[in-house]
């Protein structure tokens, strides 16, 4: 396995009753809610705790993107990557943005990443996503494009970043002249290109391609989406006619580690609660506005995120394998197990969730790198997991 | 109950179906962004007088979605080419909400086949200051209950708004109406601006109590329509034709006989 570390820079000073008077902490939420002092605290020290992964040996560490919200402080994740690329030194930066559609020049994030992947000497991973439904409401961009506007952008940057300029693109949503972008990507042909998703067929079969053989993500899903989706990555490179390997699949999960299964339990509870009844509450409306997905996509999903509005409890997520929590021996166990069932090779552990203050993050991110990475640092997943599932 | 028929037509690659009943001059209704499909009462009470012909339009119901359809002037031109189609002339052309916008784009963009304009409750111009509630972020049963001033009616119409019979052509309108209206919301700054090369006769028909498409919306259009008559209808929500049909039809036919003289 090899371990990312994942932030989501949430304002960790919400207020907990806000739900009182605003139906979400995304998009209607005022910003005057937002203290910048607090904020500024805040910023630095999500980044100490980014930085430290870097030295405690973790493979790279992850920013994200989304706008408009309390749940992540980061919009223009690069920003944070920039901050990141000079004060770390080993590890991988993987920028899990940018939501490619919203763009209205796909061509700044060609360049932006470019700089990164400079400054670093190829320590940049490049995420693409399309952005949850919400940014559609926060951007104006019309939702029913997102798909093509996402296909659009991306074949617009990889051209920029492996084709000689200046060449003309004419595309649907972008046409340039002039298409020359410098700096060139550090790594060639470009940096490796990950995509996160919570689990669109439609994404999981465009990645998987034999031409693309993109990193595909499972983000904060239960692991029997987990299990389906990584199944059908593998069956989609089968059909475009290759094997795929366990290092293009990855899985973004919560972790909690402690000394014992009891403390962790009791650290954990009210700060990934608040993760996911505080920080994760949205209306249906705003996450799937309509054409986000294909209508035969969208039924399926309203029906998974059915249990949107409802208040959940850790032990739901340990059950439901959206939250890993215990102690090392636990937290290995459990890893190995999902490995095992998932076949990914890539682990993205968030073990900062919530309103988790810093010295709980510290000794997590510490317990982690120390107890957890190591035993499993040479692990591949079993053979014949797929097998074993059916 | 009623005789009006159902066929349909096939013209640039996209089947939709057409209601029609009645005989006389031509009266084409263009339907909001609730749907269409359903013939309704004051429909066949315009069809003792007119030929009235109601399209559901591309990408609704049980019309099919075409691939070219992008925005609102799409569907604008794909329905001159329909009045073409149809060999049709001296149109009196009727459009509620999105229905309306789509009417007058058409009316501005090609009114030779038009004889009168009746725009009732019409999305397509915004005038700024005047908040529009985001239709988007409304549960489908909330926004039914919104479209009527009558507390019955819209009861009524939220509770049929989650019948799970109609979900999918529900879905597919949606999908529809964030195709044509996400950005710039509800409506279109080039109509803004050439609207008034519309010189038709003009009717524009409001709820007073409008909480989809504020009455405030009226003067948007006045302004660029100085000929226009405006009719507000009180106690009244988004849909005067349905809501208060007697006073809808009396006066949408009092105004088609005034402007035929």
């Amino acid at each position: 396995m090899k371990f990312f570390f994942f932030h989501l820079m949430p304002y960790a000073y919400l207020d907990p009753d806000y739900d009182m008077n605003y139906v979400t902490d995304w998009l209607l939420y005022p910003n005057s809610n937002y203290d910048p002092e607090k904020g500024a605290e805040l910023y630095n020290r999500y980044l100490d705790e980014i930085e430290y992964a870097d030295a405690l040996g973790f493979d790279g560490v992850c920013v994200n993107e989304h706008h408009q919200t309390a749940y992540g402080l980061m919009p223009t994740p690069g920003v944070l990557a920039g901050a990141l690329s000079r004060r770390t030194k080993t590890v991988k930066i993987a920028v899990l943005g940018r939501a490619l559609p919203l763009l209205n020049n796909p061509l700044t994030v060609a360049e932006e990443y470019a700089i990164l992947d400079n400054i670093t000497r190829g320590r940049l991973i490049a995420g693409f996503v399309r952005g949850i439904g919400v940014e559609y409401h926060a951007s104006g961009v019309n939702p029913t494009e997102s798909h093509d506007r996402f296909h659009e952008a991306h074949d617009l940057i990889l051209r920029a970043w492996t084709q000689p300029g200046p060449f003309p693109f004419e595309g649907k949503y972008y046409q340039f002249d002039y298409v020359n972008v410098w700096p060139r990507p550090y790594q060639q042909p470009h940096p490796p290109v990950w995509i996160p998703s919570q689990g669109s067929s439609e994404t999981i079969r465009w990645a998987s391609a034999k031409e693309r053989r993109y990193v595909y993500l499972q983000t904060f899903s239960p692991v029997t989406a987990l299990f389906r989706y990584m199944d059908m990555y593998r069956e989609e490179a089968r059909k475009s006619g290759y094997e795929a390997s366990p290092d293009q699949l990855g899985w973004s999960i919560t972790t909690y580690v402690a000394k014992t299964d009891e403390q962790a339990l009791k650290e954990a509870k009210p700060h990934i609660e608040f993760f996911v009844n505080k920080f994760l509450r949205m209306p249906m409306e705003m996450l799937l506005p309509p054409g986000y997905l294909s209508l035969s996509s969208m039924k399926g999903v309203m029906a998974a995120k059915a249990s949107l509005g409802r208040r959940r409890t850790m032990e739901e997520l340990i059950e439901q394998g959206q939250f890993i929590c215990g102690s090392p021996e636990t937290v290995r166990r459990r890893l190995t197990e999902y490995q095992d069932r998932a076949g990914f090779n890539l682990v993205l552990p968030n073990l900062h969730f919530g309103t988790l203050p810093a010295d709980l993050t510290r000794r997590n991110t510490e317990l982690f790198a120390r107890e957890v990475m190591p035993a499993l640092r040479d692990r591949l997943p079993a053979s014949g997991h797929e097998k074993a599932r059916a | 109950m009623a005789g009006h028929t159902e066929t349909r037509e096939t013209l640039h690659g996209c089947s939709i179906h057409v209601m029609r009943s009645g005989s006389g001059a031509p009266l084409v209704y263009l339907h909001g962004s609730g749907g269409g499909g359903l013939w309704l009462p004051w429909m066949e009470d315009l069809a003792r007088q007119f030929s009235v012909i109601v399209p559901e339009h591309p990408g609704f119901g049980r019309s099919d979605t075409p691939e070219w359809l992008d925005g609102i002037h799409d569907v604008a031109l794909f329905y001159l080419e329909f009045l073409a189609a149809e060999n049709l002339t001296g149109v009196h052309l009727m459009g509620g909400s999105l229905g309306g916008w789509i009417a007058a784009e058409m009316a501005m963009l090609d009114a030779s086949r038009l004889k009168t304009l009746t725009l009732i409750g019409p999305a397509g111009v915004n005038v700024p200051g005047v908040h529009k509630p985001d239709m988007f972020l409304w549960p489908a049963d909330e926004l039914a209950r919104q479209l009527f001033h009558d507390k019955a009616r819209g009861d009524e119409a939220a509770t049929q708004a989650v019948d799970p019979a109609g979900a999918d052509v529900r879905m597919k309108n949606i999908y529809t109406v964030a195709r044509l209206a996400w950005h710039p919301r509800f409506y279109d700054p080039l109509l803004m601006k050439w609207l008034k090369r519309v010189k038709l006769p003009t009717l524009i028909v409001w709820g007073r109590e409008d909480r989809i498409l504020p009455v405030a919306i009226a003067q948007g259009f006045a302004e660029r329509l100085p000929q226009a008559e405006i009719e507000i209808v009180p106690d009244c929500g988004h849909l005067p034709q349905v809501e208060k049909k007697d006073i809808f039809v009396e006066r949408v036919t009092r105004f088609i006989a005034g402007s035929a003289r």
